[in-house]
């Protein structure tokens, strides 16, 4: 938070509350700011998006996902909870999928990083994006990118063959639209060419 | 976010070199990352050590297995050696979070992640005993459904989140610890700290000092072991209640047994009262419901969390169960 004082989700917080609880504690006094003790800080990094290699200056509290979609204008990778809560921010580093929000983009130089921009190879959407297209595996789509880099690492990681451990293995990316179901046909059908 | 300044360090030497005042080691960042967003981290220096070479499992001549401080959860829990000989530490781990925390979630950082509880995570509520010392505990009065039934104190109910360090309470693990002053190594059922008048500290580890290595010794009870966990949905959510539990059989009679409970107390949580009333008896259901019994015995509930007993309960006899029927 920012600025002291109220905001929406202390606001929103206290309603939810007041309704479930009947005793609730005193939320309204806020934390007096701390008063920073270094400076804001920069420092320079090479990023490895999609192939390409890109030098640059990152803000120490810029977060992979910001870095992505603000510094580069890569705003394909989405933000939900930035929390670690939803997996919309679902990137690969050097080949492993992880939560873009909850890591510091100058933790990552001279990482390889693949976004759902580099997933399509000469306009050839690749084959988990197809599937997803195929299996009309979305409603709004906001969940998507991450839906579909999750996939595209679980193709590569040992998760058993039954619906329940795909579900299991899915199951750190949340769909608001619920369109789980598909997502998992399209999941299924990607991996029964693989074998 | 406060700004802070960053280094990293290639060696445990330059990490113990590059800490500077209000300094923290910074490993997978899903703690430390979230609760900086927050305002409830706010640390001036962060010294990243994911380039440590304590990223190594190894089975060590005496049998016992060394895991280094930044293994990912998700390699340790797909270990052969850990899915073989400490079955309930891969469980534990798959059980906890998502496949992409897991894969930057480490070691160290696991056991050193930190409460779930609402009012510790919003610095807009006043009153949090472990964030701010001696400003109370809005849970005590407050919605207190995720909280502890099981080692809390007038000062502080959190519960400690961590699936693994279940596991590792019931696996007899022991912690490796750097500091200025050299190394030592920790017990895992003392490395973790009762909140008592000081919830604010909650682990053995001084500031400055860098966790090395968790080494699991082999034991006759660690293969045949099992972790149960029990939540609001069936994935990436934490535990309300979860048990951890390792058997030492001879045919039916139990050698000896140790048994970790989750979700429900202040600390990763060892029941010696239930492994006490397991060990020279036969295994059967009414034993493993005298022991939940025993372990729960001293739970004393909050206005919202009283179901958490039972609860803690039935996860004990269906991990109880599954152990022994391995
Ligand atoms: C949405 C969400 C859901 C989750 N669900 C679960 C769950 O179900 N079960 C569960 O068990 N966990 C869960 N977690 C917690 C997760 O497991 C922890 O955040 C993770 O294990 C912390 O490890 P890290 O390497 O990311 O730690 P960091 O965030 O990097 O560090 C955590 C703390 O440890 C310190 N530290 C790290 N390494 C060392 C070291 N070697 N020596 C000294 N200090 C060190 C850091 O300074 C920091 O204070 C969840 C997290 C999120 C965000
Ligand atoms: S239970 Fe502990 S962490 Fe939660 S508000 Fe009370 S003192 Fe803070
Ligand atoms: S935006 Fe990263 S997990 Fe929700
Ligand atoms: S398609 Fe709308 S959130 Fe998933």
């Amino acid at each position: 938070m920012d600025s002291p004082g109220w905001n929406r989700r202390s606001f929103l917080k206290a309603a939810a509350a007041a309704g479930a609880a009947a005793a609730m504690p005193d939320i309204a006094v806020p934390e007096p700011q701390v008063k920073p003790d270094v400076p804001a800080s920069s420092q320079s990094i090479r990023l490895k998006v999609n192939g390409t290699s890109r030098q640059l200056n990152v803000d120490t509290r810029a977060t992979l996902l910001d870095t992505l979609r603000e510094q580069m204008g890569m705003a394909g990778t989405k933000k939900g909870c930035d929390h670690g809560q939803c997996g919309a921010c679902t990137v690969h580093v050097n080949g492993r999928r992880i939560n873009s929000c909850l890591t510091f983009a100058v933790m990552h130089d001279g990482d390889e990083i693949t976004t759902i921009e580099g997933l399509a190879d000469a306009g050839q959407l690749s084959p988990m994006q197809a599937a997803f297209v195929e299996h009309d595996a979305f409603q709004c789509g906001y969940c998507t990118p991450g839906q579909i880099m999750s996939a595209t690492a679980l193709l590569r990681e040992p998760v058993g063959n039954t619906d329940d451990d795909l579900r299991e293995a899915m199951s750190g990316n949340i769909c608001r639209c619920g369109a789980y179901p598909n997502i998992l046909a399209a999941i299924k059908s990607v991996r029964s060419q693989h074998s | 976010m406060q700004p802070f300044s960053f280094t990293q360090a290639r060696s445990e030497d330059e990490a113990m070199a590059q800490l500077r005042q209000n300094s923290r080691f910074i490993a997978g960042g899903t703690t430390l990352v979230d609760l900086m967003k927050l305002d409830v981290e706010t640390p001036a220096h962060l010294v990243d050590i994911n380039a440590l070479s304590l990223n190594k499992i190894e089975t060590l001549a005496d049998g016992s297995l060394r895991i280094g401080a930044m293994v990912r959860n998700s390699d340790l829990a797909h270990d052969a050696a850990v899915i073989k000989n400490f079955p309930v530490l891969s469980q534990a781990l798959l059980a906890g979070a998502s496949a992409q925390l897991r894969n930057m979630a480490t070691t160290g950082g696991n056991l050193l992640q930190r409460t779930r509880c609402y009012y510790f995570r919003d610095p807009a509520y006043a009153a949090c005993n472990k964030r701010r010392p001696g400003s109370g505990c809005a849970a005590l009065e407050g919605f207190n459904r995720i909280h502890a039934v099981l080692g809390g104190s007038e000062h502080c109910v959190a519960t400690h989140p961590s699936d693994m360090a279940v596991a590792m309470v019931a696996l007899d693990a022991v912690v490796h610890i750097r500091g200025p002053k050299g190394e030592r190594q920790v017990k895992i059922e003392d490395f973790h700290k009762l909140p008592g008048t000081t919830p604010q500290i909650e682990t053995v580890v001084e500031p400055g000092e860098l966790i090395t290595y968790v080494t699991l010794p082999k034991s006759a009870f660690s293969t045949r072991s099992a972790y149960v966990k029990l939540r609001d949905r069936a994935s990436y959510e934490f535990a309300l209640a979860s048990a951890a539990v390792a058997l030492d059989l001879n045919g039916k009679t139990i050698r000896s047994a140790r048994l970790a409970l989750g979700g429900v107390a202040t600390k990763p949580w060892r029941s010696h009262e239930a492994e006490q009333a397991l060990t020279g008896g036969q295994a059967s259901d009414q034993a493993f419901r005298a022991a939940a019994e025993a372990a729960m015995k001293s739970a004393r509930p909050l206005r919202y969390n009283g179901f958490k007993i039972e609860l803690a309960k039935m996860a004990l006899v269906r991990a109880l169960n599954e152990a022994a029927q391995l």
